[in-house]
């Protein structure tokens, strides 16, 4: 099991045990974070699982992949450390994880 | 030999499991306008999910039924080009209009950022106290117990208003808007709205192109504001469009808010008369509303299908697709595929995940408005529900004859009054 704590765009946290091997994106699901639609299910077809990762977190949830570009690339609300969450992976590695989510999801 | 002479294997009024998989052509529009198309598509799902049809009015198509299987080709639009064009109708020769719906990467990306801020969630936070106020204007006009015709006087007045607001179209002459998306998407026949295509194209050219570029000029010299049309004008990605990309992108706006909110509108009254005990819990539980939403976009389906285009050889569950054939994604079909949804032909207003629907479609194309749509279904049941014990239907519903538009061009209903 892993820490990962979501903050919603009001400043809520919403902290949950995740399951090593599923996506950080089914851990929300899963725990009933409010916030993470993820209308696809997890196909990286759809940018309503869309979270803003901590700074200092965000190299370790490894690149943006190309499907994931071609998604984000359309999305207004789209910083820096932007990510599909259900293209990150839960690992031991992301023991504390914290991930802020946008007001809404599109 | 013209289309009108061939002979197809016409499938309406027969048992769907009667006819050879070969010519088996789920895009007549026959079996859309009976009401009678999914048990056809069922068939397609158990047997044959990725099925080549050899011959139809649109010429030879795959079509693909599974909710998974269209999920892959969304995936993938590389290989499944949305050019030269999205309904299984090809573009129609010498009249080039694009729109950015039918354009791959880049510049379907480029156009579609210019324009979707009008529909992102910021926005429509803004846009929901000007859309209550106008559902709460047509629905306190409605004639209490006493038949009228549901689509008419909501739907379409609704969607109408909505267009001409996002547009800042004049709004006196809001069914033009309308009337243009009709034109745009009417098969044409004899006791159709226009007769031919190039009646169609016509009134494309003489009536709605010079009204927006009137619009487009008068805009352009303007500072830029929020409206659809200014958007355009002064994109920088969008600015130097020709005359037929700019109409096509504006059809493509009016199409997208036009039908498919419409029919929802129509549909979600006629699923609700449908299953009373549906009715009766929104009743009591109005909180539903917002899970409701989903679940009739997804009964309803609006758009049946998009068309994709393979660039290349592509082996889709087994079968072999072949560079330059089409591909009609069937989003009606996948929304029936008890593999992704449970008990997908029953219409259940608190599902778990409503969300997972392919109405929208999914990818990179997927509709940009959804959320705007979402959000006009539920602010107009949210203020049916306070005015009116029960929309009731009186009639059977007149259904569109298009294999592409599923929707109503009549809804006969009357309104009971809340006990006072």
């Amino acid at each position: 099991m892993t820490k990962i704590t979501f903050v919603k765009h009001d400043g809520e946290k919403f902290e949950v045990d995740a399951e090593n091997g599923t996506s950080v994106m089914n851990a929300a699901v899963d725990n009933l974070v409010p916030g993470i639609d993820a209308d696809c299910g997890g196909e990286c077809a759809c940018a309503t699982c869309h979270v803003y990762v901590d700074e200092t977190w965000f190299p370790k949830t490894g690149g943006t992949n190309d499907a994931e570009e071609a998604i984000m690339s359309l999305n207004p609300d789209r910083q820096e450390t932007s990510r599909l969450c259900c293209q990150v992976p839960v690992t031991d590695e992301m023991e504390g994880l914290v991930v802020r989510l946008p007001e809404f999801q599109f | 030999m013209s289309v009108a002479e061939r002979e197809f294997n016409h499938m309406f009024g027969k048992d769907p499991y009667s006819i050879p998989l070969e010519g088996y052509d789920v895009s007549q529009p026959e079996l859309f306008m009976s009401g009678t198309e999914l048990p056809y598509f069922e068939r397609l799902r158990k047997e044959a999910p990725v099925h080549y049809c050899n011959d139809s009015e649109n010429g030879p198509y795959w079509s693909v039924t599974r909710y998974k299987d269209i999920m892959e080709v969304e995936s993938n639009p590389a290989v499944f080009s949305s050019e030269p064009g999205i309904t299984l109708a090809d573009p129609e020769p010498d009249f080039d209009i694009s729109m950015f719906i039918a354009m791959d990467e880049p510049k379907h990306g480029d156009q579609r950022k210019t324009v979707q801020d009008i529909v992102a969630p910021t926005s429509l936070a803004n846009l929901e106290p000007i859309i209550r106020e106008r559902i709460e204007g047509i629905l306190d006009t409605l004639p209490l117990n006493e038949t009228f015709d549901w689509v008419d006087k909501v739907s379409i007045e609704l969607t109408g208003q909505m267009l001409a607001t996002l547009f800042d179209f004049p709004f006196e002459q809001r069914r033009k808007l309308t009337y243009w998306s009709d034109v745009a998407t009417t098969i044409p026949g004899p006791d159709a709205l226009i007769q031919s295509i190039e009646e169609r194209q016509n009134i494309l050219l003489t009536e709605c192109l010079p009204a927006f570029t009137e619009l487009w000029n008068q805009r352009v010299n303007e500072p830029p504001k929020g409206d659809l049309i200014s958007m355009l004008a002064h994109g920088k990605e969008t600015r130097d469009m020709g005359p037929m990309e700019f109409m096509g992108n504006l059809m493509l706006l009016i199409i997208g808010g036009n039908d498919t909110t419409r029919n929802s509108l129509s549909g979600g009254v006629l699923f609700l008369n449908q299953n009373p005990d549906q009715y009766d819990k929104l009743r009591a539980h109005p909180e539903l509303i917002p899970k409701m939403i989903p679940e009739i976009i997804r009964y309803q389906t609006p758009l049946t299908h998009m068309r994709r285009t393979a660039t290349e050889d592509y082996t889709l569950n087994g079968q072999n697709i072949k560079k330059g054939d089409k591909v009609a994604m069937w989003f009606l079909s996948g929304n029936r595929d008890p593999e992704a949804i449970e008990n997908p032909d029953d219409f259940i207003i608190d599902r778990e995940r409503p969300r997972q629907h392919l109405s929208f479609g999914f990818g990179i194309h997927r509709c940009m408005g959804n959320r705007l749509a979402e959000m006009q279904l539920r602010v107009t049941w949210e203020e049916i529900l306070k005015r009116f014990e029960k929309v009731e239907v009186v009639g059977d519903p007149v259904r569109n004859y298009s294999p592409f538009v599923r929707g109503y061009a009549e809804l006969p209903v009357q309104l009971r009054p809340i006990a006072k």
